[in-house]
């Protein structure tokens, strides 16, 4: 952020094609010493990007919906601690009361209880928590990766690219729940190794888009302009072409957290990651799913045990078409030949 | 012929693709503990232990025991599956009919469905079925394919009772022994001897998994063929069918279908991957029989050859399915070129 003043390749341009219009840049004093109308003249674009892209955000009336189901499950996820106060230290652990399941409603118990009699809505609002850690952790490092291993594949060319391209190759002629299978086998059942697994999965995909883009943007003249005027390589492809490349990276990874949290809670769901009786979505589905036909009583009346299926599911399911919706709607927004 | 020179530069590509999966694979079986713990079981003595070390050359570096492992995978030697109670490869062929059988019908009823469906929102943009169709596409790729089972199950079998909720047939035809071995897919072999009644029970039996397993897919399919069916609509042979006074319906489903058709080919083959994941978890939840459940199980018996030995099965398949749609694709539209 404070690097604003540096010369960069715009204006450059500006001075050398037009130096009678380009207004004279006054030599930062300090690094951290910011002038601020310089800084909002830098910003100006910037901010009138933002407006725009807001504004196609409130029209695109999926994206909102989308939108509206992510920001829902986050309030649910930062409040877990004051709708549901844990019982013990480990917060995945669901408090139970070792008794026979309880339908909805019953004693207290918004969403019912399930196996030993763990409560289903604490289950639900930490698994929020849960889904979220993990895809975000998932996703982020997976883009980190991505982004690094792809831009330089991209940029510098030759032998790097075929290698690191031939290894994507290898990694993307897998279906992502088989690869992870195959490498959570092999590993310690927890939650780190899980996440670990999906990492090694997902980078490639990002790794892939990301070196498209930087092969047709190295290309532009605003990158040889750069490099004509001795901008060093690591600052044009960090700091000129990576953000260019990056919005639909971007829309990839908004539409990749909810996939994520798909195969994680598939992985769970066959047994690895979390111990039973964790407060994490796919893990609650498979806990239940032995007995969710059954009949339990409660007050002298039969109910089918159908809620502790019922409820993990549709909590994954509205935590990935959120994702899913705001992710295509980001698309429409982002992608400056799809919109004006 | 460039057909031809099209299909053998693609497999030769396909080698250093197919090294790098094996490589991934033998990291995996040998990256943690001992890589003999999958042969050898507690009533061995010391020798027949080292007898094992000897077959499998543990003893030797990793490279030569790579070489070795190799060869094992060539000459279809994939080890020892605890969960099977005999070799991987054996287990492999024991179940694959299953999951085969059921994966084709999925693919059978994604592509009818999915084209319908694509075709018809197409047709209908932005009207209420066109919504409708998106809606349901939507869901198709966020619903977890287990609580899709388990609602399915709970509704079908369990509210209606219209569907059993498990197995391959009826028990009765297992029991009196009365089901042909000739393919292993119950619905062909039923038909070869003729036998309509298990016809009709395996096809009941198929109904709920396969639904299930083709939801995903039948979402994609209906996106891809709704974008391509409107691309193609929009171009000038449609129109001149248009101006020569052709019925609307035969536009539709005759001239612009067939070309709409192309991309949704790579898309059905892509998707192939998804439904072999999906078969691990749809068929655990349907007690199918196939290598879905196989390694489902042998993950919860901490039985890593096994799973492992899917997952190479599954890397080739689909390695070899998206090579045989890439040539199919160009044999459908004769512009693409091969290269």
């Amino acid at each position: 952020m404070t690097d604003v003043q540096e010369p960069d390749t715009t204006s450059a341009i500006n001075n050398i094609s037009n130096t009678s219009s380009s207004t004279p840049r006054v030599p930062p004093k300090s690094r951290f010493n910011i002038d601020s109308n310089v800084l909002m003249k830098e910003l100006e674009p910037r901010v009138r990007e933002l407006r725009n892209s807001l504004g196609l955000l409130r029209e695109n009336i999926t994206a909102l919906v989308g939108l509206g189901f992510v920001i829902f499950i986050i309030i649910i996820a930062l409040l877990a601690p004051v709708i549901c106060p844990p019982t013990s230290a480990d917060t995945m652990y669901i408090p139970r009361d070792f008794k026979q399941p309880k339908p909805p409603g019953a004693d207290g118990h918004i969403l019912g209880t399930g196996n030993w009699g763990t409560d289903m809505l604490y289950g639900i609002v930490w698994g929020a928590r849960t889904s979220i850690i993990i895809s975000l952790f998932v996703v982020i490092t997976g883009v980190l990766i991505g982004l690094f291993v792809g831009s330089i594949a991209g940029y510098y060319g030759g032998r790097i690219d075929n290698l690191m391209m031939r290894i994507t190759d290898v990694f993307l002629s897998l279906p992502a729940l088989i690869l992870a299978m195959a490498i959570a086998s092999i590993l310690e059942r927890s939650l780190e190794n899980m996440m670990l697994a999906l990492i090694i999965v997902w980078w490639p995909s990002y790794a892939r888009l990301i070196r498209a883009q930087v092969l047709s943007i190295k290309e532009s003249t605003y990158v040889e302009a750069a490099r004509a005027i001795g901008v060093k390589t690591d600052r044009i492809l960090f700091k000129h072409i990576v953000p260019n490349a990056i919005s639909p990276l971007i829309v990839a990874a908004t539409m990749d957290i909810g996939a994520v949290v798909l195969v994680a809670a598939g992985l769970s769901y066959i047994g690895f990651g979390v111990s039973t009786g964790s407060a994490e979505w796919g893990r609650m589905v498979s806990d239940g799913q032995s007995w969710f036909l059954s009949t339990v009583y409660w007050e002298g009346k039969a109910y089918t045990a159908s809620w502790v299926v019922i409820f993990p599911g549709l909590a994954i399911l509205m935590f990935t078409m959120g994702f899913s919706l705001l992710g295509d709607g980001l698309r429409d927004i982002l992608d400056p030949r799809l919109r004006r | 012929m460039r057909l031809a020179n099209y299909i053998i530069k693609r497999l030769l590509l396909l080698i250093p693709v197919l090294i790098g999966v094996s490589l991934i694979i033998f990291t995996l079986t040998r990256i943690t503990g001992d890589p003999a713990a999958g042969y050898i079981n507690e009533k061995m003595t010391q020798s027949q232990i080292d007898q094992i070390y000897e077959k499998y050359h543990f003893n030797e570096p990793v490279y030569t025991q790579y070489v070795y492992w190799l060869n094992g995978i060539i000459t279809l030697d994939w080890g020892w599956s605890k969960t099977y109670g005999g070799p991987v490869t054996d287990a492999i062929a024991y179940y694959f009919p299953a999951t085969l059988e059921l994966t084709l019908v999925s693919i059978c009823i994604a592509i009818i469905i999915g084209i319908y469906l694509g075709i018809a929102s197409a047709v209908r943009r932005n009207r209420p079925f066109d919504h409708v169709t998106r809606v349901v596409s939507l869901l198709g790729v966020s619903l977890p394919i287990f609580w899709l089972a388990l609602i399915l199950q709970y509704l079908f079998y369990f509210h209606f009772g219209w569907f059993p909720s498990s197995g391959r047939a009826s028990n009765v035809y297992y029991l009196t022994k009365s089901i042909p071995d000739i393919t292993g897919l119950y619905l062909l072999d039923s038909v070869l001897v003729g036998n309509f009644a298990l016809f009709k029970d395996v096809l009941w039996h198929i109904f709920l998994p396969a639904v299930t397993l083709s939801f995903g897919t039948i979402a994609v399919v209906t996106r891809i063929m709704r974008n391509s069916m409107l691309e193609v609509l929009s171009l000038d042979y449609v129109k001149t069918a248009r101006a020569k006074g052709l019925s609307e319906r035969s536009i539709i489903w005759k001239h612009a279908r067939k070309n709409a058709m192309i991309p949704t080919t790579t898309v059905i083959g892509l998707s192939f991957g998804g439904l072999l994941g999906g078969a691990v978890l749809t068929e655990s939840i349907f007690s199918w029989p196939g290598l879905g459940r196989w390694s489902a199980t042998s993950i919860k018996l901490f039985d890593s050859n096994s799973v492992l030995g899917f997952c190479l099965l599954v890397a080739i398949i689909y390695v070899l399915v998206n090579l045989a749609v890439d040539v199919l694709y160009a044999y459908l539209d004769p512009r693409v070129h091969l290269e």
